[in-house]
This record gives C-alpha cells, structure tokens and sequence, in this order.
C-alpha cells in the first residue's frame, strides 16, 4: 500500500533515513537543516534502535561518522553551509579512505555567516573538492521533497557500491518547504559485516585498517590512481539526468535542484510567448551529465543556453566545458539568499536571446 | 643477513660461547604476544612510544580481547601505531581520535575501544573534541602519550612543553606569559562526572611501566563494565627532538616533568566489582 504524506523537505530526508535502516546519525544544529536531527532525536531510537547524537561541532560529527562509517555500518550526517566547510578535511580523509556514508548540505546564502536563506552559493565546495587533494564525492541534487526522500536511499546504495562518500546537495527552501511524499516501506538494517570493516580482527584474517596515509609517494600515487579510475566508472555508470520539452527546443535553460523547477516554469511562460525553450537538469552534479549536454549543444535547432543558478555562477563553468563552445553559454544568478522569479528568468531569455542575432 | 647469523656473528666476535640451552621453556621469561606484529619499529632510539604499544599489545593478548578491539590511531609519531598491533584499527584526523573511537562504540557497543593520542593531538587541535567524549561518559579508553613536544613534525613547542623549555618554535624558552602555561589535561578532564577514571603514569622506569601497564588493564575492565571513560596519561621522553641520549632523557624527564606532571591517580572509582 502506498503511504503518502503531506512533509518538510527536512523531515522527509530523515524519515527516509529511518526507513532505510540507517544505524546511525551524527549531527549539529544549523539553520536551515535542524529539523533533520531535531525529526531524527523524535523518532529514530524508538522505531529502529538507530543511534542519534547531537556532537559538540561539526568537526566532532563528521569524524564520529568516519569512525563508525569504518565498520560498515550505514551512518550520515547533515549540516548547512558554514558547518560543512567544517567538515572538509575529514570528508577527505573518508573518500582516500574509501568509506561509505550519507552527507547532507541544506545550503543557505553566504560566505561567512551570510544568510539562513536558501542559495547554491556550495557548487563548487561539492563538486570540485572543498577539502585538499584529489577526490570526489557523489552529489546528488534534488529538486523536490519527493526526491529528498529517493535520494536518500539511492544516495546509501551508492555510497556501498562504490565505497564513496555521497552527498545531497539541497538548500534552505527545499528543506523548509512540505509538498507531498511517496514514503518506502521500512528496510531492514544491514547485517552482513563488510570484509574490510574495523570489527574487531578474528583468528582467520588480517587485520583491518582504515587510513589515508600513504607516505611513499609511489604508494600514494598508487591510491590516487585507484580513486580516480573508480570516479571514472562511476561518472560512466552513475551520471543520471531530466529533460523537459528539450525536444524542439531553441534555447535550453540550465539549473539544478530548486532552481531548475523555476526554469521549468520560465520555460512554460517563454512557450507561451512562442520561444521555444526547454530544460536540462542534472540530479547527479558529481558526476555531471556533460556527454548528454554536449549532445543537445549539437543539435542545429539549439540556438543557445541560460544557465541559472542561486550563486555568482558556479555550474555555469560545467555547462561551459560541456557545451565545448559549439553555442553560447549566458548566465544569470541570484546570490545572498534571494531566488529568482520565473518571469526574472524569463526576461533574461528575451534580453539575452530575442534581442539581437546570436 | 638473518638474527642467527648476525648472532653468531657477534658470538665470534666477542668470543662469549652461545647455546641453544639458554632458549628452554624453564627459562621464558617474556613471550611476544601475538597481537604485537614484528614490523621494524620507526620510533627513534629511546623512545617510549614502543614501549606503550607492547603494553598495549600484552593487555589485549592477556584480556583475550584481540578480535573484539578496534583502535583509533592519532596524528603525529604514533599514527603508525597500527603498523604493530595486530589489531583492527582506524587513523583518526588530526586531534579528532576520540569522536572516531565515539562514532565507532556507538554502533558498536560491545566492542573495546581505545584512542592513541598524543599531547599536540589530544591537548591542542583535539581539546574540544577530548573534553566532549570525556564529558559524554563515553565508555571507551584515552590512552593519552605526553612528551611536551611535537615529535613529528620537529620540535615544536606543545600545549604541554614546560616553561622555560626550548624547542624549535620557543628557541629561548617558552614563556609562560606570551603562550600560557602547559596544560594538564587530564587534572581538567577529572573534573567531568562522565570520567570514570583519570591516572598518570610514565615509562621511564621498569617500575613505572608496571604501574602503566595495570592502568591499561584497568581500564579495559572497566570498560567491560560499561563504566564510562578511562583517561590514561603516560608521560614519556622524546630524546630526538628534547636533544639528548635516551638515558639523559629519561633523567630529565624525572627531574623535570615529573615534578609538573605528577604521577598517580587523578580520579579514582570507588568500585567494588574491580579489585
């Protein structure tokens, strides 16, 4: 039986936790994502035995879920913008360790304190590192309550699969706004012990050790190696995408996550208008779906892109690099906090698009 | 060339006959356990750090507990501590052992767990995160290595290097009234309800070693009893980076850390379960 609900996007991110048997939870408040641990502290113990803690820092919280992501156990954490830049250095050191687990950042306006409003103002911090060395995590970006709830199953099976860090990169209004769910049933916590967890070492194997420390620099390079062939087969097998009206149409606007529902709605306005206009949203933006852009970018119909985003343009320099230089790549953003209206968006196709020969 | 060799060797060198006798079981008087690995030890020469980790090793092997601990390694000398023991073990960030060794209790509650740290590790980066898990009552062990020095990196002056002292960043001594006075952590961390047991020991003499040995094993009792956090200091030397012989710099550290560090039980539980 389906089981629907009316939830916070917070809220529905921790239910789905719950229900997919997630062991543990480590967290500390931040506006706007403390729902999750607040839902979490409610809830979570009682029904599942799932271990919650409220940490003393963000640093404490990322590091008890590098340790108990260690023995293989599903954990995670959430934290907003200036909390995540906390986590950095140990995100680093769960990815060269290869360990699996959830993160979460509900981003709001910055940098420094900046604002509790929603923004996309941490693209680059998710995609291109935001800790040292080279690594990379997965990044998931939902759009919708509902997917807030998907991902955070999808984001558990490919964080074992590959034995890589996933995170969800949402923000402040998705978190805070409640739409109707499609809640999963509850799945069953994990009980097979992973072959490389820190258990404790019995007679018949070697012991165990998570590190990221590899001081001979061949070694090292070795593990570099190894990390960056498996972001390769993960950008090969995990790069997932949406199209809408992107058929027949002349200007292609680009966002992730709330940004792209706004597109949607510009775009509808613009066909109201007779502009042909269609959107592409990736839902992985680590990896980034640029084969499939580049694709659209050869088509002769494509007159050219709008990238829009809640920052000073930080995706816009993926759509670029996609599209290769085969159409011109505009940009608008909002930063600090503010969203941009549908008819904000459209007014800039006119501006940029309609007004002269592109 | 192997031990045997190198061993005859020697025997023709300084002309003391050898025999097999000697290696009888009447005669064992220490066996390696096996939760000791044979790795060739990369502490410099006189260091105690070598001599924790055999304790280590000996009270988890006596407590047969090898396939029930998980260790968390810290930054610093010791983060190779897993290269010796024979068991499984996670490295931790730098100063951020004890919420790893936390995160790892929590889902696995039945589970031994201890954190190796040292005094830059566990007293400066790591203070927040060492007075948190301390005052949560975690029950895991602090095995907490001060030597009033950063050792790896060189030198430098440590939370807990002692007035007047030199290192490579107080090269005239370090001044009490531009960078505070040595920390000691463990007084502070007693004062939490959530420490069950705080002591001082050191490894600079046969009798202390003992003594250190009996506050790991303690500590793993107590830990079984789900009595909340064990806080172990084992003050010890760094000849390397103090400049001296290994010999002068365990008398130094008598002479002068000790009187600072004063060694004995800090917070004592009053637990009849434990003799």
């Amino acid at each position: 039986m389906k089981e629907f609900r009316l939830m916070k996007g917070n809220e529905a991110l921790a239910e789905a936790a719950i229900r997919c048997g997630c062991d543990a939870y480590f967290g500390y408040p931040i506006t706007p994502q403390s729902e999750v641990l607040e839902y979490l502290s409610l809830e979570a113990s009682a029904r599942t035995g799932m271990v919650v803690l409220q940490a003393e820092s963000e640093i404490a919280s990322i590091n008890m879920v590098y340790g108990a992501a260690g023995t293989g156990k599903r954990v995670m954490t959430s934290s907003s913008s200036p909390g995540m830049s906390l986590m950095q250095e140990c995100i680093s050191y769960i990815a060269c360790a290869e360990l699996p687990c959830l993160l979460v950042n509900v981003v709001r306006g910055g940098p420094g304190l900046g604002t509790i409003q929603p923004s996309q103002g941490d693209y680059f911090q998710a995609v291109k590192g935001g800790g040292h060395g080279d690594y990379s995590l997965i990044v998931l970006a939902p759009s919708t309550v509902q997917e807030m709830v998907d991902f955070v199953r999808l984001g558990f099976d490919l964080a074992f699969k590959w034995r890589n860090p996933v995170l969800i990169l949402t923000d402040g209004a998705l978190g805070q706004m409640m739409e109707k769910v499609e809640l999963f049933e509850q799945q069953p916590k994990i009980t097979a012990v992973e072959t490389w967890a820190t258990v404790g070492k019995p007679k018949n194997r070697e012991k165990n050790v998570i590190t990221s420390l590899h001081i001979q620099a061949e070694k090292m390079e070795e593990t570099n190696i190894h990390l960056q062939n498996k972001y390769k087969a993960i950008a090969k097998e995990e790069t997932r995408y949406e199209t809408v009206r992107c058929d027949d149409a002349e200007i292609i606007l680009t966002g992730y996550g709330l940004i792209a529902r706004i597109c949607q709605k510009a775009a509808q306005l613009a066909r109201e208008k007779g502009i042909k206009a269609g959107v592409f949203r990736p839902r992985t933006v680590l990896p980034f779906p640029s084969e499939a852009l580049n694709k659209l970018a050869q088509k002769e119909i494509v007159k050219g892109f709008l990238d829009v985003e809640m920052n000073a343009g930080q995706m816009v320099e993926d759509v670029r690099l996609a599209v290769n230089g085969l159409k011109p790549v505009k940009f608008h953003g909002r930063m600090g906090g503010v969203i941009p209206s549908p008819e904000e968006v459209l007014a800039k196709i006119e501006e940029m698009f309609m007004g002269e020969p592109v | 060339m192997n031990e045997r060799a190198m061993l005859e060797e020697e025997v023709k060198f300084s002309g003391v006959s050898y025999s097999d006798d000697i290696c009888s079981e009447d005669n064992l008087v220490y066996e390696k356990p096996e939760t000791l690995l044979d790795t060739p030890n990369h502490y410099c020469p006189g260091c105690g750090h070598g001599v924790v980790h055999r304790l280590l090793a000996e009270v988890i092997y006596e407590l047969g507990i090898q396939s029930e601990t998980i260790g968390v390694a810290p930054v610093g000398c010791a983060v190779f501590v897993y290269n010796y023991l024979n068991i499984d073990m996670s490295q931790a960030p730098h100063g951020r052992a004890s919420a790893v060794a936390t995160g790892i209790k929590r889902v696995y509650p039945d589970k031994y767990v201890f954190s190796y740290q040292g005094d830059g590790d566990l007293a400066a980066i790591g203070t927040a995160e060492t007075i948190h898990t301390c005052n949560r009552g975690e029950n895991i062990l602090i095995v907490y290595v001060n030597n009033g020095i950063y050792g790896m990196t060189g030198g430098q002056m440590a939370p807990t290097t002692l007035p007047g002292m030199k290192s490579s960043t107080s090269p005239f001594g370090r001044d009490v009234a531009t960078t505070g006075s040595p920390l000691k952590i463990t007084e502070m961390i007693a004062a939490l309800p959530g420490v069950y047991y705080a002591t001082r020991t050191a490894v600079n003499s046969p009798n202390n070693v003992r003594k250190a040995r009996k506050a790991i094993l303690k500590s793993f009792e107590y830990q079984k009893l789900n009595r909340g956090l064990c806080f172990v200091e084992i003050v010890t030397n760094c000849p390397s980076n103090w400049k001296m012989t290994p010999v002068q710099s365990n008398k130094w550290l008598e002479k002068n850390m000790l009187p600072y560090y004063p060694l004995g039980d800090i917070k004592i539980p009053d637990d009849k379960e434990i003799k």
